[in-house]
């Protein structure tokens, strides 16, 4: 039965080092059509190079959230009413931008377009912005009383280490999209978004460490969990080091392997330092949400894991497949869907 | 204002609000695969550009229906906390399982099929549409599972304070969704056909591009008549399914207060006053209630005061009837929409079988562009009567919906987000509508928005229309 429960903990944190690793990089093109593009074509080529991806890689969040809900119940109620604001604005973001993707060259005509831009870029931001802010705060750990109810206030939420946390992945992001455009686009675009992404390793490697300082100082998790955090932070160290160099070398896929890598050992950190808790409480320890008083029952963790491990090899196929199929650069002067 | 009002205020907003452009994602995926299909096997360039002009529309509902559907997953944890804990067990996995199947599915290859078109071969490119109509069906199976369990409880136990799955084969069998997935369902494909007919008859009626729409018409009338009569056949037996699992909604719907007596007419129109809990004015036509329940005509039907007796018998003190004007009433809407989408399928498809498309009859051509709108009433009516009509509980016979939210969200918390999300609802609203009726006007030959023409240069003008010749 335990099993069970630490194979939904392992799956739930898979969801979302996914989300991270592939939405990363569409929200970091997305944060660089304001930032890189030059032109509007230089935009709408950044757009085309995401274009086919995007939306199946919000799925992985839609699917860990409803894996939460399915394998974690409690963790799904307390940490969704409990972050209740936050998750309105992470809403609005993403609505806004999966319709400015499709509506923005709907209409010839520059306000328009110019408005959805803001919308790509405001929507690209805020969420890594936000999710990062969530996350640090669940390991921060928050005022979650007897009744798993959490009662945030807004500096419960929003404090000197969360916000580090929040721009941490919103970096992340940034540099991680960065690379995928090395690797979409050619010529001019290219080069500049391989110069940025190298300029900006400095303040994502500041970002790092203070945030890696500040948890070791303002939470638990290295008491809990020390060698193996300080196992994967060094071997996120090499993969930050190794994504400088090959951005160097213009080894442009190792690039981006790397700034992945630096995603998935970060997030998967944070679960890290979570496990077995879900949810950590400030007032008692005893009023924590681990993986056991948050969970489902063995049933239907049972049902879940057969229909889960009987649909992922082929949910994983396809994706891969579609990636395959749209390998090629994207070109100002091919067709351009959007 | 309370939390509970407010709560359930964006439930129903924000729930009617995305279950307008499903339907039509559900519908227009199927009938353009089915145009495409006639394209990759009768290689003809006409349905090609079918496939590519509904798709445009398909496209822009789509992005809208997807993006109100995160919305809808994040409510239950967001609003309804205690809900979610109480049932999280068994209503999580196929909400969890519906993105795993659908989800995915739908948005990889919705990818694969917009950017594809040049880079797959035809066959595969076909099968791309395909999997996106079986992902849309697929996740509307899944998400009316959950639903029918609100409906219809089955498959678990109450341990440990909560419910908890024990049979995962009752829920997917569960009766209540046999036959609220197939009438749900085909209600969607007629929606997706009710749209293209309307659009069609209104190009028609312009006498543009006719024979491009004919044949649209043609293709969807067909579809629409088969799915209107299948929601009609299948809402007939979801009745007959209520009166044995929830009386007080077919009791509600009809509002029968006290016996029916045997037979039971049925009560076409009524002035209700639900505070005297009885009906000043009622038409009705005899043994048709009794027909509509059992399928003869005899049998006495139980009505609300009886049924709150039983229940407050069962379930302790407190009251047990729903909003009986709203369930009446849209229960009418409801019925009168899909009878009407029945009658014009027959006339249209009549039409077009008889080749009279070409000089359409302009009245009943203005009827069809009016009947868009048929199914949309019929939609929305009927989950109001679903949802309503289970009032006052969230899971039927289990969890009411005061005890259902969140504890720790505040009124103006939900307000706050309330009014945020009507906004920009609205907005999106305006902004579809908007682009829909730019596609529309433009129609199937003009050339794509995207490859940007601010050129005024005359001799452009000239290669362009030559362009369109060389597809047509």
């Amino acid at each position: 039965m335990h099993l069970l429960n630490d194979l939904w903990f392992v799956l739930v944190a898979v969801l979302f080092i996914g989300f991270f690793f592939l939405e990363g990089f569409d929200f970091g093109v997305g944060m660089s059509t304001k930032l890189l593009a030059r032109t509007d074509g230089e935009r709408r080529v950044l757009i085309n190079s995401i274009g086919p991806f995007w939306d199946a890689n919000e799925v992985w969040l839609i699917t860990a959230g409803g894996a939460m809900f399915a394998a974690f119940p409690n963790w799904y109620a307390t940490l969704f009413s409990g972050y209740y604001t936050p998750l309105v604005f992470l809403l609005l973001a993403l609505i806004g931008r999966g319709v400015a993707f499709e509506f923005r060259g709907k209409v010839k005509n520059e306000t328009w377009k110019k408005t959805w831009d803001w919308v790509i870029f405001l929507g690209s931001l805020l969420p890594p912005l936000l999710l990062g802010v969530v996350f640090a705060g669940l390991i921060k750990g928050l005022p979650i009383d007897a009744q798993m109810e959490m009662k945030a206030g807004l500096f419960d939420m929003v404090n000197g280490y969360t916000l580090v946390g929040g721009l941490t992945v919103v970096m992340l992001c940034l540099v991680h999209g960065l690379m995928f455009t090395t690797l979409r686009t050619v010529g001019d675009l290219q080069v500049r978004a391989r110069k940025l992404g190298q300029m900006l390793l400095i303040p994502l490697g500041v970002l790092l460490a203070v945030f890696g300082i500040m948890t070791y100082t303002m939470t638990d998790v290295f008491e809990v969990r020390g060698g193996i955090l300080a196992a994967v932070g060094v071997v996120g160290l090499i993969a930050f080091l190794l994504s400088g160099y090959f951005m160097k070398i213009k080894k442009d896929g190792w690039a981006f392997g790397m700034t992945g890598a630096v995603i998935v050992l970060s997030v998967a950190s944070v679960f890290i330092g979570l496990f077995p808790r879900v949810m950590i409480s400030s007032i008692d320890q005893a009023f924590n949400l681990t993986i056991d008083n948050a969970a489902s029952g063995a049933y239907s963790l049972k049902v879940m894991t057969i229909v889960a491990l009987t649909m992922l090899p082929f949910v994983l196929g396809y994706q891969i497949w579609s990636y395959f199929v749209f390998h090629k650069r994207v070109h100002e002067k091919e067709h351009l869907e959007y | 204002m309370d939390a509970v009002f407010l709560a359930r205020l964006q439930f129903a907003s924000t729930t009617i609000f995305h279950f307008i452009f499903v339907p039509i994602s559900i519908g227009l995926a199927l009938t353009i695969a089915i145009m495409q299909t006639m394209y990759v096997v009768k290689g003809k360039e006409e349905y090609r550009r079918m496939a590519k002009f509904w798709g445009k529309l398909f496209l822009i509902n789509f992005a809208v229906g997807v993006v109100t559907g995160i919305l809808q997953e994040f409510q239950f944890g967001m609003n309804w906390s205690n809900y979610s804990r109480f049932v999280g067990d068994v209503f999580g996995a196929p909400l969890a399982i519906e993105a795993l199947l659908a989800f995915f599915l739908e948005s990889t290859f919705i990818g694969l099929w917009i950017f594809g078109w040049d880079r797959l071969s035809k066959k595969v490119h076909l099968l791309c549409i395909w999997l996106v109509s079986i992902g849309t069906i697929i996740s509307a199976f899944w998400i009316l599972l959950a639903n029918s369990f609100m409906q219809r409880p089955v498959g678990f136990q109450i341990q440990n304070g909560r419910a908890e799955m024990n049979d995962f084969w009752a829920l997917v069998t569960n009766g209540q969704l046999l036959v609220e997935f197939p009438h749900t369902v085909l209600g969607a494909f007629a929606t997706g056909a009710f749209l293209i007919t309307g659009i069609s008859a209104y190009k028609l009626l312009k006498r543009q591009d006719v024979q491009f729409f004919k044949k649209s018409f043609h293709i969807a009338i067909i579809i629409g008549l088969i799915s209107s009569v299948g929601v009609a056949l299948w809402g007939h037996q979801q009745a007959q399914y209520l009166i044995h699992t929830q009386p007080m909604k077919m009791a509600a719907s009809e509002a029968l207060w006290g016996k029916s007596g045997d037979p039971a007419g049925w009560t076409v129109i009524a002035s209700i006053d639900p505070k005297k809990q009885e009906n000043g004015f009622e038409l009705q036509i005899p043994y048709l209630l009794s027909f509509l329940s059992y399928s003869k005509f005899s049998g006495e039907v139980k009505g609300m005061l009886e049924l709150q007796a039983e229940y407050e018998a069962t379930y302790g003190p407190g009251n047990y009837i729903p909003p009986v004007r709203t369930t009446f009433w849209s229960f009418r809407i409801m019925v009168g929409a899909g009878s009407l989408m029945i009658l014009f399928g027959l006339y249209g498809t009549f039409l077009a079988w008889r080749k009279k498309l070409e000089q359409p009859n302009k009245w009943f051509m203005r009827l069809m562009v009016f009947g868009i709108s048929l199914p949309f009433i019929g939609n929305t009516f009927g989950w109001i009567m679903t949802e309503i009509g289970r009032q006052p509980w969230t899971v039927f016979g289990l969890m009411r919906t005061e005890d259902s939210i969140s504890p720790s969200v505040s009124a103006g918390q939900v307000l706050f987000s309330v009014i945020a999300f009507s906004t920009i609802y609205l907005i999106l609203a305006i902004i579809l509508v908007y682009l829909f009726i730019k596609v529309i006007r433009k129609g199937p030959n003009a050339p794509d928005d995207h490859h940007d023409e601010h050129s005024h240069d005359p001799f452009d003008q000239v290669v362009k229309e030559e362009k369109q010749h060389a597809l047509t």
